[in-house]
């Protein structure tokens, strides 16, 4: 073959191509299963849960807020456009979207409800996120994120029909009031959510909202053991979760 | 053949100089909000995609629209549209582009783009709208490209290309499907939650495609020796009717279904956009304007009079393609978010930097467009003189 530029041009745009393609093609042949050693102290379960009592919520309290802002190093930006949060109050009617009626019990309607990401079974924003980088962890059910890997399309965002996901629309770094050096901080451009405090229950600690409320509101437990807290909880009280209509099953549940 | 886009009148290096004008603004912008972040635009923490995703929506649609020149000429072999082909093909080109880039910028970590190839997520949407963009994007490339040097050389085209061609026909209405399901699978977003979004799309594609390809065809005739004759100009028009007409009938089946039925979070959306909700009504106008536009527009169309007549039908192309703008380009993303899943209603208007990265990606887009009509027309003349 006689060579020429053009030639050389066509081999390498093919040679471009197939650099492409290759990982593509190591997806589809993937047969890999990854191991993970955890800490002995690390606590386990077949699925967690979390089991949130709204009647024991007093008006005005965001210990859980604060605890889970300031360990997982959640900016405050001061403005309602660029906000990141990972657990707040809703009101009633806007947690649980049909359910408030006129003549709802005395207290329902003006008692704050708690949201947070549900961790669903069957979570849209994995289906939807087109990098893997929010995921939902196999053992345990918890739906994590990369951050390192997120491209900050919002795709999550989007699919999410529950509200819990933020972008962080510029650095959050300066707008951390105290950084939790434990935890590490986002960049811009990046989307987080609530992670059911995977680090601390690495270290065999609950999560840090569950022990930070006061009011003992809020359970956290392994639905896959009948004696734990949450499913006792389940089976002595009726509880509603968030939109269950969607098929997202989520993992939070609400005594009201 | 791409020598030719060196060599042009004064007012061919004006139009130049005007689109780089903008496309250096918008690049000093895009730096800006690389630095800042997506903060710099007027998106928030309730309304997450805007007028760079609007855009982007409404231009697949545009090159999608390449289509309704390509089927009648290659599949039905009418051949009025043989000129005109490669103007459709060239416009899919710059519109694909235009798509790639508004996704680019409106990405907060574009550094990190290549994560879809690196791990590519068949379950998510946008790796599919990833493939099937840039899929569309090299088979109008290589189709037009190839034709076109063809053309120049007085041969008739390889045998390769024929079954690109016919591929690229399904293809384009796969870009349109794709992009629709982005939004149509969304459990939660309601105003988006409709098995009609994909043929609302391709109809709404094929109306305003067309309708800016014959704005092409007639700027072309007025500022260079190039003509299309009046024929595939006046069988586009009747395209733009069937395609508008459809359009507004779709829309009309999403209107009667969300209020009829009554349900809230579906109707909300639609109050939002026609009536205001709870004194929020920033795209009240604007819709409104897209109604009236989309009328007018009807009635300029459907008469045969006016729409034989040229200058009239200029004026119901512009209208068109205004109108089908404010649905795709304004209305449709923002309001999946308005109101938010938890009630909240929170306004959207872009900043000033988006607006001017937004001018600035279409200015990069009619700058492709006219450095490849450019290279066109210039090989046409030189086989006619």
């Amino acid at each position: 073959m006689k060579s020429s530029r053009r030639t050389f041009l066509k081999i390498t745009g093919l040679s471009l191509m197939g650099w492409g393609a290759k990982p593509v093609l190591e997806v589809l042949a993937r047969n890999e299963s990854s191991k993970i050693l955890k800490p002995p102290e690390a606590l386990k379960a077949k699925r967690w849960a979390m089991v949130i009592n709204s009647r024991r919520c007093p008006h005005g309290c965001t210990d859980c807020i604060q605890a889970c802002h300031n360990i997982h190093n959640v900016p405050d930006f001061g403005n309602e456009k660029d906000e990141i949060k990972w657990i707040w109050h809703e009101r009633f009617g806007d947690a649980f979207p049909g359910q408030e009626h006129p003549y709802i019990q005395a207290g329902v309607k003006e008692r704050p409800v708690l949201v947070l990401c549900n961790h669903c079974e069957n979570p849209p924003c994995v289906r939807v996120c087109p990098t893997q980088a929010t995921f939902k962890r196999a053992e345990d059910g918890i739906v994590m994120m990369d951050y390192h890997r997120c491209i900050g399309c919002r795709f999550c965002i989007a699919g999410c029909p529950y509200g819990a996901r933020s972008m962080n629309y510029r650095d959050p770094r300066p707008f951390i009031k105290k950084i939790n050096p434990a935890f590490p901080t986002r960049t811009k451009g990046v989307v987080e959510k609530c992670n059911f405090c995977v680090e601390r229950l690495a270290a065999g600690l609950l999560p840090a909202c569950v022990v930070a409320c006061k009011e003992k509101a809020l359970f956290f437990g392994d639905l896959g053991n009948p004696d734990s807290d949450v499913r006792k909880l389940l089976r002595a009280h009726f509880t509603i979760r968030r939109k269950p209509e969607l098929g997202t099953q989520p993992q939070v549940y609400y005594i009201v | 053949m791409l020598e030719k886009v060196l060599i042009g009148s004064r007012r061919y290096w004006s139009w130049i100089a005007f689109l780089v004008l903008f496309i250096g603004v918008g690049v000093f912008y895009y730096l800006r909000q690389l630095d800042y972040g997506l903060g710099i635009t007027g998106m928030s923490r309730n309304v997450t995609w805007a007028l760079y995703i609007a855009q982007f929506t409404f231009l697949v649609g545009v090159a999608a629209s390449a289509v309704m020149v390509v089927l009648p000429y290659y599949l039905h072999n009418y051949k009025a549209f043989g000129k005109i082909t490669i103007l459709g093909e060239f416009l899919a080109v710059a519109s694909v582009m235009m798509c790639l880039m508004f996704i680019i910028v409106d990405l907060g970590q574009p550094a990190r783009a290549f994560n879809l190839l690196i791990y590519p997520t068949p379950s998510s949407i946008l790796f599919w709208d990833m493939i099937v963009l840039n899929g569309y994007l090299l088979l109008n490339i290589v189709i037009g490209w190839t034709v076109l040097a063809c053309e120049k050389k007085s041969v008739p085209p390889p045998r390769w290309v024929k079954p690109l061609i016919y591929i690229s026909i399904p293809w384009a209405i796969s870009i349109h499907t794709v992009t629709a399901f982005i939004y149509a699978g969304l459990p939660g977003r309601s105003f988006w939650l409709t098995a009609i979004m994909a043929p609302r799309f391709l109809a709404s594609a094929f109306a305003s495609g067309p309708a800016l390809l014959i704005l092409l065809c007639l700027i072309l005739r007025k500022f260079t020796r190039f003509d299309t004759g009046k024929e595939p100009v006046q069988t586009l028009a009747k395209i733009v009717t069937y395609a508008l007409v459809i359009s507004i009938f779709l829309v009309g089946m999403e209107i009667f279904t969300v209020f009829y039925s009554q349900i809230p979070e579906h109707m909300k959306h639609f109050q939002y956009l026609f009536a205001g909700l709870e004194g929020h009504r920033a795209l009240v106008p604007w819709m409104w304007a897209s109604v009236f536009l989309a009328g007018a527009a009807l009635i300029l169309l459907i008469n045969p009079r006016t729409r034989k007549n040229e200058s009239l039908l200029a004026v119901a192309c512009v209208a068109v393609f205004g109108s089908l703008w404010i649905e795709k380009g304004l209305g449709l993303v923002v309001t999946g978010f308005i109101p938010s899943p938890l009630g909240k209603i929170t306004e959207y208007y872009p900043t000033g930097p988006e607006v001017l990265i937004t001018l600035g990606v279409w200015a990069m887009g009619f700058f492709i467009l006219t450095v490849l009509y450019k290279v066109a027309i210039s090989v046409k003349e030189e086989i006619e003189a």
